[in-house]
This record gives structure tokens, C-alpha cells and sequence, in this order.
């Protein structure tokens, strides 16, 4: 062994190698598998089209509900694609190898979430004015919903990853994550549709963007931490 | 060092006193080392993992009650029982994914839920699950195992997978390798590893007979070289060396 490195050193540069490598495998799993991909954003879409089939195609009205509907949608397809997240992990036996390493396992659960945020919640921050436009939400209100989108969905992927590691043992858990997380996005959406509305009527973004990123901030030093507590308890039943 | 392993002697000693105790009272066969060379101070091989009393049950019905037996250096201790006997339960329990258990584990004398990092550094868990990605290629899979474990080294994947014979197979998606094959991708993870502990359940399953063969080399170089493997399998093991058996169905129970 190396007497010049120091242990600390070496534990987090092997920490940082775990995440770096985590991080790529699950870009490696998703873009080979590209359904998992596709279908938060063929839903997020979907919704858009067809809401103005739905309740009325008048410009004015859809631009009153446009902050609530692009929110409701990505709320909804983030909530879809998480029950995804340790299901095949667990399938397979990884999630049995990924508790036995002796690395910290919020390391991988962060790394995990992170890799699910860009493919899920970044993509569908990057969409979203696309379906703003599609229903005629005016373009001050574009950044508003971006940097909403931006700040909210990375909270809503980690609190959707500790109901995916608590059902993730269960047969049909799909159900009951749902039930689990829905009421604590319900403060993110508050914030991240107000936000937007904010924006469109000329009122200050900045109080609710500071909100968000709070609840960011909150979420990214507790959730890893719940997350792994929440693994060990399904595996070990 | 010094004063490290004359604590954890003392403490071997007085604990495999009682545990000969317990054994010869429920009337489980298992053999220990002489406590005189203990006593003597002679270190003949110092056990890497203890287990007392141990006790489980699944749906009321007791799987093993007052469980106790050591693993040495060097040792391999097959786990025998009929299916459904807890021999996988046993593993898990053993390995730290399960914690629905009584009694006592030690590592190298230190209970296991105090020294649980240092614990999981030195094992290498084969489950029932082979933990292979259908998707990614032996050698994607193998580098993130290799991530995963420090004792591990990356360096020598292309070998391994020579060894378990996918040589000219480590680009191809697992999920068009044959189900042997892919056991076999995470059997490599045997050669890339330097734990001394090898807990592996069922490791020959779907596995072929010369493959088989190799594998049980392997057991016995690892053994040689001082680690210890505890496994299961149904298959009869053709090692001639440190193998002992530990039979769970005569520790089963009907009721709570």
C-alpha cells in the first residue's frame, strides 16, 4: 500500500469513483433500454395535447392554466417513472450486492437519484416550454417555469426515491408509492405553479424560487440518508 | 498488532469454551479446535466468524433454534438441508442483509454490527440472484463491481472472465448469454476478489461440469491461501480438504 496517501483521502476518492461510476452505469441502463426514457416525456406530452382537447381550445383560458397543468404533468410523469428506480435493481440481486459494499450507501442512492433526475426531470425541465407554448402560456412566464421546473423536479425525484426504496419489496408497490409521496409534493407543486404565475403577471420570482430551493437543499441532505435507511428495511424482509 | 491479537486470543478462548459447552448439550455435531492449544498460547488458526445461539423463524415456523458454530482460516463449511430449511436465510442472516435473527455474530471477535464496514470489506456475498445486468456486457457489469468493493481490482477483469471461460463473450449483452453464463459472469467477481470471507449461495447452479470443477479449485486455492468459504449447494462437493459440513435439518423446529 501506498504510505503517502492518507486513509481519508483514499476512502473519498474511492466515494467519488462509486458515484462517477454509478452515475454512468445508470445512463449505460437507461439508453440501452430506451423505454424507461421515453415515457415520462411521451406522457408529459401527451397531457399537453391533450388538455386543450379536453376543456377548451380558447387562448385565454389555457393561459390561465397553463402553470397548473405543465406542474400537475411533470408532478405526475416523475411519480410514473419512479417505482422504476431499485425495482430492477432488486429483481436482479444488485440491490443485495449494492448494501454489502462497504462504501456508504448514500453515496450510490444520491448517485442513483441524480442519474434518474437528468434523464427524467431535467428532460422534462427542457420540454417544458415547448408545452408552454402549446398552451399559449405568455413568454414572461418562461423562465419562471424553467427555473421552477429546475429547482423543483430534483426534490420530487428524492422524495419519490425514499417511497421507491420502502415498496420496493412489496409485489405491487405502485400503488402505494403514490400514496406515500403524493402529499409531501404537494408543497413543491404549490410553490413551483406559483412561481410561474408570478412570473407571467410581473410579480417577483425571487421569494418563491427561494422556497424551492430550500425544499432542494432540505431534501438533498436528508432523502440519501432516508433512502438507504429505507433499502436496508425492504431487503432485509 | 502485538497486543491486538493477544486480546483477541483470550477472548477466542473463553468464548469457544462456552461454545463447546452449548454444542455438546443440543447434541449438534461440530468440531472444534482444541481449547489446550488456546490456553498454550499456540495460535493454530484464529476463527474469523463466530456464531452463537443463533435463532430464526419465517410464518411461526423455527428454521434453526441455538445455532452455534466458528469458521477458521482456511476452512470451507458447506451448509446442508433440504429445500426450504433456512440454508439461504442462514447466508443472508450471516451476511448482514437480514436482520431478523437472535443470538450473537462475531468478526475476528468483534461484534459484527460494530465492525459492519470493515465486516463488509472482507466478504464477498454470492446471492441467489446472479446481480448481473441484462443489458450491460460481463465487463460493464464487472467494473461497477469493481466500484463497488475496494478489495477488488479492476485491473483484472479480462483475466477473470478468461478464467470462467468469456473470453471473446465480454462485449456481448448478458441478456443473449445462456443462463450458466451469466452465473458465470458474477463467479468472476471470485477470481477479481481479495476478501477473505466468501459467503456463496448455491454457486453451481446451472453451471457445467468442468466449470464446476474449477470452481471447486478455486474454493480450495482461497482456502489455502487462508481465507475461509461458507456455502450451499445441493451439488457433492469433489473437494479433498478442510470441508465440514453443517446440517440444518436437525436443527429445525415445528413450533414457536
Amino acid at each position: 500500500m501506498n504510505m503517502h496517501t492518507n486513509p481519508r483521502q483514499q476512502a473519498s476518492e474511492g466515494m467519488a469513483g462509486l458515484f462517477m461510476a454509478t452515475c454512468r452505469r445508470e445512463f449505460l441502463l437507461s439508453f440501452r433500454r430506451k423505454s424507461d426514457l421515453v415515457n415520462p416525456l411521451i406522457f408529459f406530452l401527451m397531457v399537453a395535447t391533450l388538455f386543450p382537447l379536453g376543456v377548451s381550445p380558447e387562448s385565454g383560458f389555457l393561459a390561465q392554466l397553463a402553470p397548473g397543468v405543465v406542474w400537475v404533468a411533470a408532478l405526475l410523469a416523475t411519480l410514473l417513472s419512479m417505482d422504476a428506480l431499485f425495482r430492477s435493481d432488486y429483481e436482479d440481486g444488485s440491490l443485495e450486492q449494492l448494501l454489502l459494499s462497504p462504501q456508504p450507501l448514500f453515496v450510490v442512492a444520491l448517485a442513483k437519484v441524480i442519474a434518474h433526475w437528468m434523464m427524467t426531470g431535467l428532460a422534462l425541465t427542457l420540454m417544458a416550454p415547448l408545452l408552454g407554448v402549446m398552451l399559449f402560456l405568455p413568454a414572461e412566464g418562461m423562465p419562471g417555469l424553467m427555473l421552477s421546473l429546475l429547482l423543483g423536479t430534483p426534490t420530487l425525484s428524492l422524495i419519490g426515491a425514499i417511497g421507491a426504496a420502502l415498496t420496493v419489496g412489496l409485489k405491487k408497490g405502485g400503488v402505494l408509492i403514490s400514496l406515500l409521496v403524493l402529499p409531501l409534493y404537494i408543497p413543491v407543486l404549490i410553490f413551483g405553479s406559483s412561481a410561474v404565475q408570478a412570473t407571467v403577471t410581473g410579480l417577483p420570482l425571487g421569494g418563491y424560487l427561494a422556497l424551492l430551493g430550500a425544499l432542494l437543499a432540505l431534501a438533498l441532505a436528508l432523502a440519501p440518508l432516508a433512502i438507504s435507511a429505507a433499502l436496508r428495511i425492504s431487503i432485509s424482509s | 498488532m502485538v497486543v491486538g491479537n493477544t486480546r483477541l486470543l483470550h477472548s477466542g478462548g473463553k468464548l469457544s469454551l462456552t461454545v463447546v459447552g452449548q454444542s455438546v448439550y443440543n447434541g449438534v455435531l461440530i468440531h472444534y479446535r482444541p481449547v489446550a492449544c488456546f490456553l498454550k498460547g499456540l495460535r493454530v488458526s484464529e476463527p474469523l466468524l463466530e456464531v452463537q445461539k443463533l435463532f430464526s423463524e419465517r410464518d411461526d415456523r423455527v428454521l434453526f433454534s441455538q445455532l452455534s458454530f466458528t469458521l477458521n482460516a482456511g476452512e470451507i463449511v458447506q451448509i446442508e438441508g433440504q429445500n426450504g430449511s433456512g440454508k439461504t436465510t442462514l447466508l443472508r442472516i450471516l451476511s448482514g442483509l437480514s436482520r431478523n435473527y437472535e443470538g450473537a455474530i462475531y468478526w475476528r471477535g468483534e461484534p459484527v454490527a460494530e465492525v459492519r464496514e470493515q465486516y463488509c470489506r472482507e466478504l464477498l456475498y454470492f446471492g441467489h440472484q446472479a446481480g448481473v445486468k441484462a443489458v450491460l456486457t460481463p465487463e460493464e457489469n464487472l467494473r461497477w463491481y469493481a466500484a463497488l468493493s475496494p478489495l477488488m481490482d479492476a485491473a483484472g477483469i479480462m483475466e477473470a472472465l478468461q478464467q470462467v471461460g468469456l473470453r471473446g463473450f465480454e462485449d456481448v449483452p448478458c441478456h443473449s448469454l445462456s443462463a450458466g453464463q451469466n452465473r458465470r459472469v458474477s463467479l468472476a467477481r471470485l477470481y477479481l476478489s481479495r476478501a477473505p470471507l466468501w459467503i456463496l449461495d448455491e454457486p453451481f447452479t446451472a453451471i457445467d461440469k468442468r466449470g464446476v470443477a474449477a470452481k471447486e479449485r478455486l474454493l480450495l486455492e482461497h482456502a489455502r491461501r487462508g481465507g475461509s468459504v461458507l456455502l450451499t449447494t445441493h451439488h457433492e462437493l469433489g473437494i479433498q480438504g478442510p470441508v465440514r459440513k453443517i446440517n440444518l435439518d436437525q436443527l429445525a423446529g415445528t413450533s414457536v
